[in-house]
């Protein structure tokens, strides 16, 4: 027994280092953040206050709306994310009636979510006008508008058709202007400006309220909900990683208005990366020492091309492990076949986002949603070009095969395939390309891709990162192109591909 | 000279219907295929002769009565390796359009698991037998001449060397000069190789020329049944007399 004493050692070291990695092994903790600007920076600082905190921190950012948050944080996918308590009342815990803020926290508490206390910011809907025009008129609060029935009004066209926009505000304040327009929410900016318009909506804590020197009116009624941001987690934190609990509560109240008007401003208008201005907010508020990696351009697109891969290739795989003994079974029986071709097209109709976002509650967030939905999307062109490949087999083919004696699973192989391959192939190509552009919309959910600059791109209005996104998937879609017409020569035979000769 | 009927016969036809969406294409028919001759099934358009020729090659099955091979009935246990014993070629040769004429020909043997050597020579003693050129096995169809094909699809029945040849117009798609070259190689060919066959046409000089029998049939019904001479000598209706009245006034039309 030689080599048991070494054993022992070696077994005795590899206790101790496993010992010593389980002492160091840090609580992983996943932040979030929705698609604009001002979560995204928040959901930077909770991650940073995390790491901070000694967790191993990751921030899933721009995830689409509330409702994939929401999902998210109650699978566990995300452990914190910054909401605001009108859309929590209003649209999150819309059946239980909750309003105040006591009322929300108890609601949450009962499904194991914590609410901190509010951060110190309102962002809800909000009328501005240029200061020196509010000025001259000495408007400071909406009601004062009653006053200056001449005044030109331009809402953003979201805010003139909800409900509790336009109409609302009108019936509220009883306003009485008929110079009422709709207008984009760029344009409505530059109106204001040049003094086109003289009152628009605005979020309360939009940059531009700073860099067009805009004064905010007081909604002296009190029609628009409050929207107190509040960091809302987990409860299972508070025995998981007490210390981040603690770290996320620092955040209450230290966030007031004007900082966050200031962050916004640097974040959008500056260009400043989200997680910059997270960094120096802690340093300077907290003085906590964050690190602060950018990616380079080409780190960028190796991220996001691995990522876009995965979920095209995975997606497709999977469906054509579905779809082509589908299409099979399709093309032999006729009522399997319309059945099968039924449920695919209802599949096609759902749109890509709604198809995601339903696939959270199954699957969570990240990649598996979105290669869900993907390969859902993916069965229709394949089932129905399998399908119709082996039925346009001509009936002699068909029966020549069948008359020399194979049986249905050889002259399915030896004849049928062979034959649809062209057919088949071609709806394979057509999947591919298809969820190539589709895959973008992974980045709604957190899986990456090159969705990321683009949604990245349009939150920042950043041409050149919506390019950084859409250029490579343009490109990626003419390759699968290209990679189908070359398997079309290995997969199909020479015979499919003559022409038939003349003369 | 017809065979002797001491042989069981190939086909049994037993008082056999069949019926698509409710219209008889072939109604209460018997006939027996004496082995090793020669049978034309003939009749005008729609008479049911290419229904007959599927119902004996499995592909169909009869609404009512019995289709027997040899001293069995087919049924949907023992059909596809009846198959292997029997040789289909229909008009346009029904060749696999993605394979080469030498796979056309070998795949059955092939997946029965035949070594490549048996295969190669049986392959080779085919393609002398029918006259294909042998440079022609390694093209596709859509390379060879209307001919060529028919001669590949011939080869590819007669690959596993089976009891009967069961043939659907084998020479309708072909231009007349091909038509009677190959019509002559053809009844050869029946001869060498003193097989059973069974032939669907609608020419009735075709059918003298091929057959030791003649099954000629109209509106799914068999009319009358027996050598060449007997259509002619004895009618059984005066249908008979006109289908053979019509195809003479047809031929002589065309040869004037």
């Amino acid at each position: 027994m030689k080599g048991s004493p070494r054993f022992a050692v070696l077994a005795l070291a590899l206790l101790l280092s496993l010992g010593a990695a389980t002492a160091l092994a840090q609580t992983a903790i996943t932040t979030g953040s929705k698609a604009f600007t001002e979560n995204v920076i928040l959901g930077e600082l909770l991650a940073r206050l995390a790491a901070d905190a000694g967790a191993v921190a990751e921030h899933k950012t721009q995830l689409g709306g509330t409702r994939i948050l929401w999902n998210a944080l109650q699978r566990g996918d995300i452990d914190a994310y910054v909401e605001y308590t009108g859309t929590l009342s209003q649209e999150i815990l819309a059946d239980s009636g909750a309003t105040t803020e006591d009322e929300i926290r108890a609601a949450l508490a009962a499904q194991g979510i914590v609410m901190t206390r509010p951060l110190g910011f309102n962002n809800t809907y909000a009328l501005g006008m240029r200061e020196d025009v509010a000025a001259e008129h000495g408007i400071t609060a909406i009601s004062d508008l009653r006053d200056h029935p001449d005044l030109d009004l331009g809402f953003t066209n979201e805010f003139m058709d909800r409900g509790d926009g336009w109409p609302a505000l009108r019936d509220h304040y009883a306003l009485p202007h008929k110079r009422v327009r709709g207008l984009d929410h760029d344009l409505a900016y530059r109106g204001i400006e040049q003094g086109a318009i003289a009152v628009t909506d605005l979020y309360s804590t939009d940059a531009e309220i700073r860099y067009y020197e805009l004064r905010v009116l007081r909604d002296d009624l009190s029609l628009f909900p409050p929207y107190e941001a509040v960091v809302v987690y987990r409860s299972d934190l508070e025995h998981r990683a007490p210390e981040v609990a603690t770290a996320f509560r620092r955040l209450e109240g230290r966030v007031p208005e004007a900082e966050m008007i200031g962050m916004n401003a640097r974040a959008r208008l500056a260009r400043i990366p989200e997680g910059r201005v997270a960094a120096d907010f802690l340093a300077t508020t907290f003085q906590v020492d964050s690190v602060v990696v950018v990616d380079t351009w080409l780190q960028r697109l190796g991220r996001n091309t691995s990522a876009h891969l995965l979920l095209v290739l995975v997606a497709l795989a999977a469906g054509i492990a579905i779809a082509v003994p589908t299409g099979i079974i399709a093309s032999r029986h006729e009522v399997a076949g319309q059945i099968a071709l039924g449920l695919t097209g209802i599949l096609q109709t759902v749109p890509a986002l709604a198809l995601l976002v339903l696939m959270i509650p199954l699957v969570g967030i990240n990649a598996p949603p979105a290669i869900l939905a993907l390969f859902l999307y993916s069965l229709l062109p394949m089932v129905r070009n399998t399908c119709d490949g082996i039925r346009s087999i001509p009936a002699s083919t068909w029966e020549s095969a069948t008359a020399l004696g194979l049986s249905s699973g050889a002259r399915l192989r030896l004849v049928e395939l062979p034959l649809a391959m062209p057919s088949i192939l071609a709806g394979v190509k057509i999947a591919a390309v298809q969820l190539v552009g589709f895959a973008t919309l992974g980045a709604f959910v957190g899986a990456g891709g090159y969705g990321q600059p683009i949604l990245t791109g349009i939150r920042l209005d950043d041409f050149g990162l919506i390019l950084e996104g859409a250029l490579p998937a343009a490109g990626l879609a003419l390759v699968t192109q290209g990679v189908f017409e070359l398997g079309e020569r290995g997969l199909v035979s020479k015979g499919l591909r003559l022409r038939p000769e003349t003369g | 000279m017809p065979p002797t009927d001491e042989l069981s016969p190939a086909f049994e036809m037993r008082d056999v219907s069949k019926t698509f969406d409710g219209v008889a294409a072939v109604a209460g028919v018997s006939f027996n295929v004496a082995a090793g001759s020669t049978t034309v099934l003939i009749g005008p358009s729609g008479c049911g002769k290419s229904t007959l020729l599927r119902l004996m090659v499995g592909l169909l099955t009869p609404d009512r009565g019995e289709v027997r091979f040899g001293d069995a009935p087919i049924t949907a246990a023992n059909v596809t390796a009846l198959r292997h014993r029997m040789g289909y070629v229909i008009q346009d040769g029904g060749l696999f359009p993605h394979l080469t004429a030498r796979r056309n020909v070998s795949l059955m043997a092939s997946h029965l698991g035949w070594s490549a050597d048996r295969v190669t020579a049986r392959t080779e003693e085919l393609s002398a037998l029918t006259q294909f050129p042998a440079d022609g096995l390694d093209r596709f169809p859509t390379q060879l001449s209307g001919g060529q094909r028919q001669r590949v699809s011939l080869m590819r029945a007669l690959m596993l060397d089976p009891d009967v040849l069961l043939m659907d117009e084998p020479l309708g798609a072909l231009d007349p000069m091909i038509r009677a070259d190959l019509q002559q190689e053809l009844r050869d060919i029946f001869r060498t190789l003193g097989k059973t066959v069974v032939m669907v046409t609608h020419d009735l000089r075709e059918a003298r020329y091929f057959g030791d029998a003649i099954v000629l049939l109209r509106d799914g019904r068999l009319v009358q049944e027996g050598p060449f001479g007997s259509l002619v000598d004895e009618p059984a209706e005066a249908f008979v007399g006109d289908f053979v009245r019509a195809q003479q006034m047809a031929r002589e039309g065309a040869d004037a």
